[in-house]
């Protein structure tokens, strides 16, 4: 259990998260404008978006079949009736009045996320209900001193809240089950999962208490739009509410709004008789009543998501746990790793493991590339691997390889052959290096021989290294040193 | 279950109805004989009846998900009283 320390002891923190997740589809939830992102304001409104008088909602299909999908993915329960109810509050971007959300009997139950630690530890928390519901429309405040500017393209797009249990004890925790999610998410094609687009957006519920006692009260903060940010918005409220528990104060129940430039959030006063919602269902729409049949035929459908790829990796593979769940977080980095290994995992696994995620990701981070425009395939880094395997290089010399193959797009075998770099295995050839090498440094020679410094060897190895020019093969370059040198 | 006045008034701020004083304690006396009467119907023995949410005996219809609508946003905004290169432009609102 993580713990924050206070002037007066020890406090724990209880986090649930609220995330909003834009379903993907092609019309929205219930009018057939289109959902496409960064058209010209206006330009994807229906007469349903806009609310205007007459107008009824009809609900998209594909939308439901996403939010169950969904649902399977969080191992929840499914609801065959949900119903759609009216969320009332004015604001300039709600044109109805009202947001069409569910309340009491959302399509969603009770799931669970399994969250994987930095250490290798896995914790499971608690889904608590998924529901859908509509987007709001954009309001731009700075583009004139006293007037907002309001565009609907966004109005009516379908969401999907995942409501979490208060399960989580650390901002740390918080962070991988956004992580999680979000690559749960993007395995089912149900959310992409782009937080700089808003695709997710994320409201922290936290609360701090004496460890065992009952829950104190919970502050809600809006618009946290980042893995980062919501880690900050955490340690700043958590903080918050200590410091103002400690010296007497008292935590009220309220709505905070972060800001990321600062790294704080103020309370939203003007939202304080806003949470008199007054839900009913809308007579506009009967319950969405659903067959098992349907619900089956989505679930067998479902690819496979990444706590199973993570699983088969460790048990097929031999990965470690980390190992495993770093190559599973985004589906095409797992297809990429196990292309590498080749058909039936011919490749050695805890080889093509490192060079997938510390090689081949690390060039891939630096250059700022993504997985499909990356200079070197599948393919070409198995052809790399293929004469580390079997002595035609070292390790070294394919690191240098690997460099001039992602320079170039040219295959392995080939800078091998072109640059010379084949690594001498000949004994022959070696014992001439050693030989000149020894008989170049007598002084080293005799530091090793009379016992006064048998590290020295190490300074020996490096010599030969460097006069074969890292071709020769260094196992054989040890063996021979002690033999020459009488160790 | 009776509403009083300030419950009017409360309600109205929520609906963003302007109401005029005076006429709240009418209001309220409304509101109150509607609620009694829910009350009333309350009495009735319900129980094992399925809720009735429509009086068409269907089922709620769905669509494919297809791209059939939008695309003109002159119409959209023909109506607003202020719009400027495509926006709706309301009196300005900040948190």
């Amino acid at each position: 259990m993580s713990l924050i320390q206070g002037e007066t002891g020890d406090w724990e923190v209880i986090i649930g998260l609220e995330i909003h997740a834009q379903i993907i589809s092609r019309s929205k939830l219930f009018s057939g404008a289109s959902t496409a992102f960064g058209s010209a304001p206006n330009s994807q409104v229906s007469l349903v978006d806009a609310a205007m008088p007459g107008m009824l909602p009809v609900l998209n299909r594909e939308c439901v079949a996403q939010a169950v999908r969904t649902g399977l993915g969080l191992k929840a329960h499914i609801n065959l009736v949900s119903v759609f109810e009216r969320k009332n509050y004015f604001y300039p971007d709600l044109p109805q009045g009202y947001q069409i959300s569910q309340y009491q009997t959302p399509v969603v139950g009770e799931g669970v996320i399994t969250i994987d630690l930095p250490d290798g530890s896995s914790r499971d928390i608690g889904i608590e209900r998924l529901h859908m519901e509509q987007d709001a429309g954009k309001s731009l405040h700075d583009q004139d001193p006293n007037k907002t500017f309001v565009d609907l393209n966004r109005s009516g797009v379908a969401l999907m809240e995942i409501v979490s249990k208060p399960d989580m004890r650390s901002a740390e925790e918080a962070g991988a089950y956004i992580r999680k999610l979000r690559s749960i998410l993007r395995y089912l094609g149900t959310c992409d999962g782009n937080m700089d687009e808003g695709s997710m957006r994320c409201d922290v519920n936290l609360s701090v208490r004496r460890p065992g006692e009952e829950l104190g009260t919970r502050t809600e903060t809006k618009n946290v739009n980042s893995v980062r940010f919501v880690q900050q918005a955490i340690d700043y409220e958590a903080r918050r509410q200590v410091e103002l528990l400690e010296s007497g104060g008292r935590v009220i129940l309220e709505t905070r709004l972060f800001d990321a430039r600062k790294g704080e959030s103020r309370s939203m006063r003007s939202k304080e008789e806003a949470h008199d919602y007054r839900y009913f269902p809308d007579p506009d729409l009967l319950p969405l009543e659903i067959e098992q049949a349907w619900v089956d035929e989505l679930g067998a459908n479902l690819p496979e998501l990444p706590d199973e790829k993570k699983a088969r990796f460790i048990k097929d593979y031999g990965l470690t746990p980390y190992d495993a769940s770093v190559l599973v977080a985004e589906q095409a980095n797992a297809a990429f790793f196990e292309t590498v290994l080749g058909d039936g995992g011919k490749r050695d696994p805890k080889l093509v493991s490192n060079w997938v995620t510390v090689n081949f990701f690390g060039a891939l981070n630096a250059s700022g590339l993504d997985l499909g425009d990356a200079p070197v395939s599948a393919e070409q880094l198995g052809g790399l691997i293929d004469l580390i395997a079997d002595g035609t290089i070292s390790g070294r010399i394919a690191k240098e390889v690997f460099e001039e193959m992602w320079a170039t797009g040219k295959d392995a075998a080939t800078i091998v052959e072109e640059k010379g770099l084949k690594q001498i295995t000949d004994t022959g050839e070696i014992e001439a290096i050693v030989d000149k090498v020894i008989a170049e440094n007598p002084d080293q020679a005799e530091q090793f021989r009379s016992g006064d410094n048998p590290k020295v060897i190490g300074w020996f190895v490096g010599q030969v290294m460097k006069a074969s020019q890292g071709k020769a093969n260094p196992g054989m370059v040890n063996q021979l040193l002690k033999d020459k040198l009488g160790g | 279950m009776s509403v009083d006045k300030d419950t009017v008034a409360h309600i109205a701020k929520l609906a963003r109805l302007r109401m005029d004083p005076e006429k709240t304690e009418a209001m309220a006396g409304e509101l109150s004989q509607i609620l009694g009467w829910i009350e009333q119907l309350q009495e009735v023995d319900t129980e094992g009846v399925a809720p009735m949410t429509s009086v068409a005996q269907m089922k709620l219809p769905l669509r494919e998900d297809e791209v059939t609508d939008g695309g003109y946003p002159e119409d959209v905004l023909r109506n607003a009283p202020e719009s400027l290169q495509g926006f709706y432009v309301v009196p300005k609102v900040v948190e």
